[in-house]
């Protein structure tokens, strides 16, 4: 960014910025020390806004609902419980919405145009209501006329509402293969069926990687929602223990910093897997 | 060498890209086992009729029959048709992500049903004809031009299908690298395939065409023998593209 040519700036000694400046504060060791700085202030904020509170801390009763060693071993704590859920409806959601995604992308590309307006209709109802919406809508409308229980409710409104964003990103990574890609697929008498199996979608996956990554992030994060209906995943845990406890601000730390922990591992190991999928290309 | 059966017939074939015209009234007939060389201008229609051959283009009116099938959109047998019909493109388009020999055996596996070893058997059998054998468990991006353009010839041959189709097969290949492509080609011509060719290599067209045609504007102006076409061909413009080219 520091390189930028300066030439589209408009003229004018006060509107010019020295590219010196620009390039201390792009630096990535300036950078950091400001995102320090950032944080120590929220951190020493918060704590002190605590004490004058009054706030009583005490973290040495966290570790008991994450872990508890005892003669067998280590115990999982409830919180583990919940993350345990939490991955679980997740996954189940970002399987779902990958399949319903597909579809819906299959429909767009197909050239149909019933398929289409099917794939558009829906886009666009799923994008214009908000998740705590359809939520309700799962839960409190569709729950009772068949009968779903609040788990199913949560595992399907995350899976409709994620699927529209997925189907984006699966249809922008089979337009970025070659369209010679499918002549020549084509040409040796490959099925539509096929050329997408053994072909383009092989070929997509490492255009997808880096937004699908984002998006399941997105989803394990948004599942924290599911806990209005109370099912019984990190973020309900977390409140469950903190009305036994009142210990609300180490609880919430902590359920915050399970879900970071969760999301980086997520990010560090798809960064590995990108790595192979790139090799060969 | 080529019988008079026909095997691709194209009579008052039209072809419009929205409102450009691109093929204009033509007509033309290929025999089985005959070596068609197709030239002309940029642009003047020679990928777009041979991609109506194999379907990857439609016409817009007239009649197009190609190995007994009746070719139009959304036809049943086009699916058939390009079983039978191999394509070799100026920009190779293998697979990347699959090596060499996969490469040669997702069209026999997939599309004709051979199993695993038989497939594999067709492959080398094919690789050894384009003669990079021991390029098999490469990816395409570890090979030259040249080696990447006979790959995608022998995955068109491993079909063994009767009519090849080549679009400017040596177009995308730096100089050095032509003649081992063309090499490959003029070798093919003893096996009785039909061979359709766009190309501007000339000394290949010498060797292996039975009928040159000159294509300009999306028409064909002239359809000969090379013999014909190379000293005394009937229209002026053919004779001026020629001038051009042979300079080089
Ligand atoms: N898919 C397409 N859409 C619109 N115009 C096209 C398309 N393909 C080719 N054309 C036009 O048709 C004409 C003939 O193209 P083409 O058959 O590729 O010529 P050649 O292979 O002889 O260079 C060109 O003017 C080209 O711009
Ligand atoms: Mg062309």
């Amino acid at each position: 960014m520091s390189a930028a040519p300066d030439t589209h700036q408009p003229r004018g000694a006060a509107l010019r910025q020295p590219p010196a400046i620009q390039r201390f504060f792009g630096s990535t060791i300036v950078s950091v020390l400001i995102y320090a700085a950032v944080m120590a202030a929220i951190i020493y904020g918060s704590f002190t806004g605590a004490q004058n509170m009054g706030y009583n801390w005490q973290w040495h009763r966290v570790p008991q609902f994450l872990w508890t060693f005892t003669d067998d071993g280590i115990e999982m704590g409830e919180m583990f419980y919940g993350l345990g859920v939490t991955i679980q409806l997740s996954l189940t959601a970002f399987a779902l919405a990958t399949a319903i995604g597909l579809l819906i992308a299959l429909l767009r590309l197909s050239g149909l145009v019933v398929g289409s307006a099917v794939a558009i209709a829906f886009l666009e109802f799923i994008r214009n209501i908000p998740l705590l919406v359809l939520l309700y809508l799962f839960y409190y409308v569709l729950g009772p006329i068949f009968g779903l229980d609040r788990y199913t409710a949560s595992v399907l409104t995350l899976a409709v509402f994620h699927s529209a964003l997925i189907s984006e990103i699966l249809r922008a990574g089979i337009n970025a293969v070659a369209v010679g890609q499918w002549e020549a697929a084509k040409s040796i008498g490959m099925t539509t069926g096929q050329t997408y199996r053994y072909i383009i979608l092989p070929q997509s996956v490492r255009f997808m990687l880096p937004p699908m990554t984002g998006e399941v992030v997105h989803l394990i994060k948004s599942s924290a929602i599911v806990s209005v209906i109370a099912v019984a995943e990190l973020t309900t845990i977390g409140r469950n223990i903190i009305s036994d406890t009142f210990m609300s601000f180490e609880i919430w730390f902590t359920v915050a910093l399970v879900y970071m922990a969760v999301t980086l591992i997520l990010s560090v190991g798809v960064s590995f897997l990108e790595k192979r999928y790139a090799v060969d290309q | 060498m080529t019988d008079r059966t026909p095997i691709i017939e194209a009579t008052n074939m039209d072809k419009f890209y929205g409102d450009f015209h691109a093929l204009k009234d033509v007509n033309i007939t290929v025999h089985k086992g005959e070596k068609m060389v197709v030239c002309g201008p940029s642009g003047s229609g020679k990928s777009t009729l041979i991609r109506c051959f194999n379907g990857l283009e439609f016409h817009n009116s007239g009649t197009l029959v190609v190995d007994g099938i009746e070719v139009y959109e959304g036809a049943k047998q086009i699916r058939a048709l390009r079983q039978e019909v191999g394509m070799v493109f100026q920009q190779f388009n293998l697979f990347p992500h699959l090596t060499v020999l996969e490469n040669l055996m997702i069209g026999p596996m997939k599309v004709r049903g051979l199993g695993r070893t038989k497939a594999e058997e067709t492959a080398r059998k094919y690789l050894d004809r384009v003669h990079i054998p021991e390029q098999a468990d490469k990816y395409p991006s570890a090979l030259s031009g040249g080696q990447q353009q006979r790959v995608a010839i022998a995955r068109s041959l491993c079909m063994e299908t009767r009519i090849m189709l080549f679009d400017e097969p040596t177009s995308a290949l730096d100089p050095e690298m032509i003649n081992e492509v063309l090499d490959v080609m003029v070798e093919l011509v003893d096996t009785g395939m039909t061979m359709v060719v766009v190309t501007h290599e000339m000394g290949f067209a010498r060797k292996v065409a039975d009928t040159m045609v000159f294509m300009e504007a999306g028409r064909i102006v002239e359809s000969s023998p090379p013999e014909q076409f190379f000293t005394n061909p009937s229209s002026e413009r053919c004779r001026l593209f020629l001038d051009q080219i042979l300079e080089h």
